[in-house]
């Protein structure tokens, strides 16, 4: 396969399932021009008038779908969609694809926001050629698949933007997006904050309503016309299937949404809520982000303890919200929760209930042809890490293994944040997290300011501003090449290097579409 | 020609991570390892280099070593094998060279504080002695000593594999400005423990369920010339009669304190949250330390989760006079610092006494008054006492809010 080198040196294909790509050129450089992508013209007489889009059809999920698929017109080689909202609890995605395989198309690419480790279920589709490949995260079982260089085609990791912006490039023409509602109308207007499998908000798949050429819905909760609120237009919608269950609630609530209870995590979370509170990035009317990992939890706790020992109140804060920042709305320390993901119940009641809690989605948030987005407007963002780098570059995509396991999410647009912290153990049990060179380039580190270990917390030279204003804090600050020598001390001196194959199993796609690494098969 | 024992060391089980299992089976044939690791691709290579280096110098030429790793570090490779190794030539003095410190300090020795008497001791944060993973980290939480302790929990079978580890560990690891404790067993299993230590980086030993003074006289004639301080932990109703005696038995004593667990035992009643049953023994602990001059450390609060209760029961204890409490959990810390200084306003109040103190001495005068009060002496020894607390506190870098 041909290769070319990135703008930070990585090795790259010029070739991705057989659409020439561009090598990453730098934060900011690649503005492609032109006009966005379409979907097919529909007329509103192809429809029944009295808006029942119903399938109807007696049987199981799979048959229903088999049908409504049937009549979407699938055929071998199309490109299939999904959004994870209701993460490893979906039903769905592995339904589909059953439907798919009794249909007999082959080929097919499965375009999901997200992959669980629920859809282990599709490997023997990856096997037997139903599937050809996937873009979207690979997690767990479906990430070891792929690393193993076992997927027909070359696996896509995009983030949340990074997906909106493919299909509004035309990289990825979406044939039919199948999007699970938690509660729906005959018509489609659709909704995610409540029904039986309420998981919030449906952000993640308001791309694929609109850009898809075929919108199914599936529902276990189908109310009278009209469904109030509606976050999916019935206008953009072709069929509706009615199903007894479109997901597990109690696994659409994840356990990420637990606050860790490791004390060296909770250190790390403090070390960032006092860093914050002492620079004076937590000054009244400040935002924030934290997602939705242990450590991050942690610190929106700490955080929330600081705000109200000062009475400082943010101006918004973005979610994946949980009950943490809801309580945080309804004790008035922020008035608005940007929600992109909703992670607990708490999260969904509330998305129900208070107006200060809207529904955001990765356009408005993240995307890269946006007029603007949120991101670069938050003051502070704590996210996680699998691996940094002394050039302050970083990896959430494989482990230090070479071996493919979580998604970019909204890890890449988030870095575009005013102040980007890492939160990350300095070591894992012997694994060194801060190397030389990191094993994947996900982030570049020009956009990372902190890399926030238990043992203290490295700021980016480049940040004169932040490493003055840390002379403030108790916080220990660290040069980095410091840290890395003393957890190598630790772990005797660096590891070896995960013994990698030449062949590429899958690309990483940076926010505007070029490519900014690619994962090679582990031997 | 020696003979070989079949013995393992170190640790296995799902959750164990971090450590590493050894088996080794004495053959009439050439050594060899079988050799499964957790981190193969990280570290596979040099793991089994060190295990056969380590093998190889100590002549251990036949036989099968298996090995489980979990992401072991290389100071836990050595004590583990050290361990084995002890146990494969019956050789308890066998030793293996440590890594190298995390932290070098003069001569290639870990960083540590001096050994200092009278140092602050609000909190001592217990890690398990066989457990490595908790002690890697314990000194970012600055409690004022950490204790790796041989006693309670470590199981009878682990004894000798935590020799090792903490002795590997006191070696390399690198526990701040923290006092290095070390508690060891009781009676002939303690004499074991300070045979394994010889020669180990730390300041004290704790004693556990020491009831006479005799006791602590054998401790010192097995210490002959080795800088070790004491703190006698009494735990038995014996103990507690005894106390004033054993508090006064050796110049090494520092600190003394009590085990409330063993204690509520020994007396045959259930230990509650408000610890009426042992305030006698309490107070009876705190005033044969004062007695003595030595520092009055309180038990530990063992619920890890309620933080208003330990808050409470720190409170307790400062006001019974005690000056420090054992943590059993690295969060306990902070509220245990939180809870042991002073507060702002007697602070204030005692800087004011001492400055009223040193410009009386400037002037020569006998008496010391703040405005137009008297202030007695030993209200002005209170205050040094405080304003010296506090200074010390903040000289420790601890992080008080």
């Amino acid at each position: 396969m041909s290769e070319f080198s990135t703008a930070l040196g990585r090795s790259v294909p010029m070739e991705i399932n057989g659409r020439t790509t561009l090598p990453f050129q730098g934060v900011g450089v690649h503005r492609p021009s032109g006009f966005q992508a379409a979907k097919k013209i529909s007329t509103c007489a192809d429809f029944p008038a009295d808006g029942d889009k119903r399938v109807a059809v007696e049987g199981d999920m799979v048959a229903k779908l088999k049908e409504a698929l049937h009549r979407a017109g699938l055929k071998d080689g199309m490109t299939v969609s999904t959004h994870h909202h209701f993460r490893n609890g979906d039903l769905v995605a592995n339904a589909l694809f059953d439907a798919a395989k009794q249909l007999g198309v082959k080929d097919l690419r499965w375009f999901p926001s997200a992959s669980f480790p629920c859809h282990a279920h599709l490997l023997p589709y990856l096997e037997d050629g139903t599937i050809h490949h996937i873009e979207g995260s690979m997690n767990g079982p479906l990430g070891a698949y792929c690393s193993e260089g076992k997927m027909q085609g070359l696996g896509v990791l995009r983030s949340h933007g990074g997906r909106w912006q493919s299909i509004q490039d035309g990289e990825v023409h979406i044939d039919i997006a199948v999007l699970a509602a938690p509660t729906a109308d005959a018509f489609g207007n659709a909704t995610g904050d409540r029904g039986p499998s309420a998981c919030g908000l449906l952000g993640f798949g308001l791309a694929d309503s609109q850009f898809a050429d075929h919108v199914i819905v599936v529902t276990d909760n189908l109310v009278p016309f009209p469904c109030l609120p509606w976050q999916i237009q019935g206008q953009n919608v072709d069929q509706v299937v009615e199903v007894e269950r479109v997901g597990l609630p109690e696994k659409i609530v994840s356990g990420t949404t637990r606050v860790t209870k490791s004390p060296d995590r909770l250190l790390i979370a403090e070390h960032i809520a006092k860093f914050v509170r002492d620079t004076g990035i937590m000054k009244p009317g400040f935002s924030f982000q934290a997602g939705a990992g242990g450590i991050t939890l942690a610190f929106a706790m700490f955080l929330k303890k600081f705000m109200k020992e000062a009475g400082v109140t943010a101006s918004f804060v973005r979610g994946g919200s949980n009950q943490y920042l809801v309580e945080m709305l309804e004790e008035g320390l922020t008035p608005v929760i940007l929600d992109g993901q909703t992670f607990d119940l708490e999260g969904v009641r509330s998305m129900r209930e208070n107006a200060g809690h809207q529904n955001t989605s990765p356009f408005t948030s993240y995307n890269f042809h946006g007029k603007g987005n949120f991101a670069s407007m938050v003051d502070v963002v704590v996210l996680g890490a699998t691996e940094v780098d002394v050039d302050f570059n970083a990896n959430v995509v494989t482990h230090s293994d070479g071996r493919l396991l979580h998604g970019i999410g909204g890890w890449q647009n988030c870095l575009f944040s005013k102040c980007t912290i890492l939160a990350v153990p300095s070591v894992r049990d012997r694994i060194p997290v801060i190397l030389d060179e990191v094993t994947t380039m996900v982030g570049p580190g020009e956009l990372i300011d902190v890399i926030a270990t238990e043992q203290g917390l490295c700021i980016h030279p480049k940040r004169t501003d932040l490493l003055e204003a840390a002379n403030k804090s108790s916080v220990p600050i660290l040069d980095i090449h410091d840290l890395k020598a003393r957890v190598d001390r630790l772990c005797g001196g660096a590891p070896q290097k995960p013994r990698l194959g030449e062949k590429f199993i899958a690309a990483i796609q940076w926010v505007d579409g070029t490519t900014i690494d690619a994962v090679r098969q582990v031997l | 020609m020696v003979s070989l024992h079949s013995c393992h060391a170190g640790r296995r089980g799902d959750d164990v991570r971090g450590d590493v299992w050894l088996s080794y089976e004495p053959t009439p044939t050439a050594f060899e390892l079988e050799f499964h690791s957790k981190l193969e691709g990280l570290y596979g290579d040099s793991t089994r280099a060190l295990l056969k280096e380590l093998a190889q110098k100590h002549s251990l030429e036949l036989g099968r070593l298996t090995v489980e790793d979990k992401g072991a570090y290389p100071f836990v490779l050595r004590a583990r094998m050290e361990s084995l190794l002890q146990q494969v030539f019956d050789d308890p003095s066998l030793r293996i060279e440590p890594e190298a410190p995390v932290r070098p300090g003069p001569g290639g020795r870990p960083s540590m504080p001096p050994i200092q008497r009278d140092r602050l001791r609000r909190s001592r944060l217990y890690l398990p002695g066989n457990e490595a993973k908790y002690m890697l980290n314990a000194a970012l939480h600055e409690p004022d000593a950490i204790i790796l302790d041989l006693e309670d929990s470590v199981a009878a079978s682990a004894k000798q594999d935590a020799r090792s580890m903490v002795r590997h560990a006191l070696l390399t690891l690198d526990f701040g400005g923290c006092e290095r404790m070390v508690r060891i067993n009781q009676g002939a299993g303690g004499l074991l423990d300070l045979a394994a230590l010889e020669g180990a980086p730390f300041h004290l030993l704790l004693l556990p369920k020491v009831e006479t003074a005799q006791e602590i006289l054998e401790i010192e004639t097995a210490l002959q010339g080795r800088e070790l301080l004491l703190m006698p932990i009494l735990e038995t109703a014996r103990g507690i009669l005894n106390a004033d005696a054993i508090a006064g038995a050796s110049l090494r004593n520092v600190a003394l304190t009590l085990g409330l667990e063993d204690l509520t035992a020994d007396l045959g009643v259930v230990k509650t949250t408000e610890g009426q049953e042992t305030a006698w023994a309490s107070s009876q602990v705190i005033f044969a330390a004062k007695a003595n001059g030595l520092q009055a450390i309180d038990s530990v609060y063992g619920n890890v989760a309620d933080e208003h209760g330990l808050r409470a029961s720190v409170r307790t204890a400062k006001a019974m006079g005690f000056e420090g409490k054992g943590c059993v959990h690295p969060r306990q810390v902070m509220v245990v610092h939180e809870e042991f200084s002073p507060s702002q306003e007697e602070l204030d109040q005692a800087q004011k006494i001492v400055a009223a103190f040193e410009e009386a001495e400037a002037q020569g005068l006998g008496v010391v008054s703040l405005g137009s009060k008297m202030i007695d002496p030993p209200v002005v020894k209170r205050a040094l006492n405080l304003v010296r607390l506090a200074q010390a506190q903040n000289h420790g870098g601890a992080d008080h809010e």
